[in-house]
């Protein structure tokens, strides 16, 4: 994963005015969960753009500013359940990682409800949809990141 | 190591002001390994200050370069025109960065990012300790390797005060009194003879009390052109 993918993901789609959150997701839980979702038609909010990671151990504080920076309205991490990670500890570690990035939103006036950690694994197809249906939810409820401009309203596009 | 810690946002966007355009420049060695001045910290540092700009409404041109040390002039030349493109550069390098920088280059403006603050090591990932206070004059050869000039709180060169408390210092309920484990490594090896020897007061001119401290080394020096 780079930056370029990052930005890519977290960049507006459309005309711009629809919510947008980038889940960063660890290729042996979220990501399966998320796929499973797909393969059940469990039905979840559009706003969401996966980036895989090989576990959620791989997080980097720049990738998820550089998502804020570039158009996203919201960031969510999911990582394996607490203890089941396949690196040990990568969740352990990024939820560390996570507190940290919110404390420096916050400082950088963003509201740090819009960093979100879950954790699933990879059967919790509804688990994964409810996560993002939370992360959704809170979002629209936030409003767009004033990091980009819109031309709608603060509810942005109805998924 | 030199280590040192991130000062807070605020107050760095405070002193870089509403200017254009900003350059962060970090250094690739002691505080890139103690996180707190490396290219990771940079960028970071470069988008926080950029999307800061933009939640107030405006907007500030923020870029970061990392050199390999910001304490060598060789380094810094490689940046001259990062730098000259900034209005005001913000250096994460210890404190010798920062200086260097504004040395090196009379016309910036460079303020600090960072918190120069101690000379020590990581005991364990994400804690580092201080472990030397560069006096000028080492004693750690009589006592067992351990400092009492940067680990006992009042600097004492013949053993305890009376607030060392179960191997804990008074000043710092958290510290180890440095004349505890003074006392327990020269004891397990067998060398507590050493402590009999009295310590005469320490000469603090080879350190900050002395003022500025400089060497020179003749044999190291180039272009001796005035020598006969």
């Amino acid at each position: 994963m780079t930056s370029a993918e990052v930005r890519a993901a977290a960049a507006p789609v459309g005309d711009g005015d629809a919510i947008n959150i980038v889940a960063f997701c660890c290729h042996y839980c979220a990501y399966a969960a998320a796929d499973l979702a797909g393969s059940l038609r469990i039905q979840y909010p559009p706003s969401v753009k996966v980036i895989k990671l090989p576990c959620t151990g791989k997080l980097d504080v720049q990738h998820v500013l550089d998502a804020f920076e570039h158009g996203a309205d919201g960031v969510m991490v999911a990582g394996c359940m607490e203890g089941d990670c396949h690196f040990q500890q990568g969740n352990i570690n990024a939820k560390r990682r996570v507190a940290y990035t919110g404390n420096l939103l916050r400082r950088i006036g963003i509201e740090p409800e819009r960093l979100k950690m879950f954790n699933m694994s990879s059967a919790m197809a509804r688990r994964w949809a409810d996560a993002v249906t939370e992360m959704d939810t809170t979002v629209r409820r936030l409003g767009p990141s004033r990091l980009r401009p819109r031309s709608a309203g603060p509810e942005g596009r109805t998924p | 190591m030199i280590v040192a810690e991130q000062k807070d946002l605020e107050e760095i966007r405070a002193s870089v002001g509403e200017v254009g355009r900003v350059l962060v420049v970090g250094c690739g060695t002691c505080v890139t390994v103690c996180f707190a001045g490396g290219a990771k910290e940079a960028g970071i540092l470069a988008s926080s200050l950029r999307m800061a700009a933009r939640v107030e409404g405006g907007s500030q041109d923020v870029g970061d370069v990392t050199v390999q040390r910001q304490c060598e002039w060789e380094f810094l030349d490689a940046i001259a025109a990062d730098v000259a493109a900034a209005d005001v550069v913000v250096s994460i390098g210890c404190g010798i960065g920062v200086q260097a920088l504004a040395e090196r280059y009379p016309d910036a403006v460079v303020v600090p990012g960072l918190n120069t603050t101690f000379l020590g090591l990581p005991v364990e990932q994400g804690v580092w300790e201080e472990r030397c206070a560069a006096c000028g004059s080492c004693v750690l050869g009589s006592t067992g390797g351990i400092c009492p000039i940067a680990r006992c709180s009042k600097q004492l060169l013949n053993g305890p005060c009376g607030g060392s408390s179960h191997g804990k210092c008074e000043v710092n309920a958290e510290a180890p009194c440095a004349w505890q484990l003074i006392y327990d490594k020269l004891k397990a090896q067998n060398r507590l003879d050493r402590l009999m020897e009295i310590a005469p007061p320490k000469d603090w001119r080879a350190a900050r009390d002395g003022g500025p401290r400089k060497i020179v080394r003749e044999d190291l020096r180039l272009n001796k052109t005035d020598e006969k």
